[in-house]
């Protein structure tokens, strides 16, 4: 897995790719939560992630959690369509805001 | 040359002549094999055929008299104690009576291997664990005992628990056995899913034939210790092997037995 953070513009951009998977999601689960302390909106591009697993997905929940009681707005970008099959197995498809373009989130904060 | 039962250019499991002797009996004869990844494969036969041993053998549980069982690239029969624990971790198993702790609540038994194997945060395996519940549609049961589960209950607790580490390989022993059959449906429902979505192999010994045709991209059919046939499920219908065609119209094993074996192997001579 890669984990690349991109501030500015007003919020995160935590752009993902490769494998999400138990190896690495304690890694992806500090970003997001590191990212969410700064207080700053957090949006993560999934586009490039050819594998995610339950725990890929907890540390999605976790930061989805953790941004609604900061009230801060959190969005899944680029669902690539293995992702979105976990995410539908798992029945957040329908918690996560997702969306196909980052000007859609920019235009929520 | 050995000829090997499956498909696959880069197969998930190859077993190659395997021979298991329990004492002076011989339980598993040249058994050759290959497992495709990402695919369901259904182990059938009747009682007796093998089927148990053969899957204790890709678990790592039974050493064989001879041959080799290759999974993911390691030959466990051969493998350190270290070799075989990895290997071990890209397993999730779910046996027939459910083997869970008695101890232990559901989500406690669910969230063993996590405990044991990962350093990750209690928060992340809390959702892990609710996540594998939910997929199983046990949520609700998250903090019942085993003896207050039912049966059909226990076979899902027990799947849940073999997808936490999210395997890249699954095995099911008799997953319909004991349930009903709306019950059974979503288990078989369930594994197609997991194949899928989480790109899973699976390997389900069974002899309930409707989930066989329901749930099997490949079967290998096993009798008397040796698999007689692997192929679609369409090809095993169309297979012309009497003993397949018994199994399959369940007609007792007598009308296809040669009379005259029989006869010797009940009386001796």
């Amino acid at each position: 897995m890669e984990c690349n953070l991109k501030s500015g513009a007003g919020y995160d951009l935590l752009e993902l790719s490769g494998e999400v998977d138990l190896q690495y999601s304690p890694q992806l689960r500090e970003k997001i939560l590191g990212s969410l302390r700064s207080g700053a909106p957090l949006l993560i591009d999934l586009g490039r992630v050819s594998y995610i697993d339950s725990s890929g997905i907890a540390s999605l929940v976790e930061g989805f959690q953790a941004a609604k009681s900061a009230k801060l707005p959190y969005g899944l970008l680029n669902i690539s369509a293995t992702a979105m099959q976990v995410l539908t197995l798992t029945r957040l498809d329908k918690i996560f805001d997702l969306y196909t373009d980052a000007a859609h989130f920019e235009a929520q904060l | 040359m050995t000829s090997v039962a499956g498909t696959s250019a880069s197969p998930a499991i190859s077993i190659r002549n395997l021979f298991v002797d329990y004492g002076p009996r011989r339980i598993l004869t040249d058994v050759n094999l290959d497992i495709p990844a990402s695919q369901i494969t259904v182990i059938m036969g009747q009682s007796g055929a093998g089927k148990t041993t053969l899957l204790r053998c890709m678990l790592g549980l039974k050493k064989p008299s001879s041959g080799s069982v290759n999974i993911l690239g390691t030959d466990i029969v051969r493998a350190s104690r270290r070799e075989l624990n990895a290997v071990r971790k890209q397993m999730g198993v779910a046996f027939q009576g459910g083997a869970l702790f008695s101890s232990m609540s559901v989500a406690e038994n669910i969230q063993l291997a996590l405990r044991e194997h990962t350093s990750l945060d209690e928060k992340t395996i809390q959702i892990m664990t609710r996540i594998k519940l939910d997929m199983v549609n046990m949520l609700a049961a998250e903090n019942l005992m085993p003896a207050e589960l039912s049966g059909g209950m226990t076979k899902r607790a027990a799947l849940a628990r073999a997808i936490i580490m999210d395997p890249k390989l699954l095995f099911f022993d008799e997953p319909s056995a004991g349930l009903d059959p709306s019950t059974a449906a979503e288990l078989d429902q369930l594994m197609i899913t997991l194949k899928t979505t989480l790109r899973m192999t699976i390997i389900v010994v069974t002899h309930e034939l409707d989930s066989i045709f329901k749930i099997a991209d490949h079967i290998a059919v096993m009798a008397n210790g040796r698999v007689i046939e692997f192929g679609t499920p369409q090809q095993i219908i169309a297979s012309a092997n009497p003993e397949i065609q018994g199994m399959l119209n369940r007609k007792p094993r007598e009308n296809i037995v040669d009379t005259d074996a029989h006869l010797r192997r009940l009386v001796g001579g």
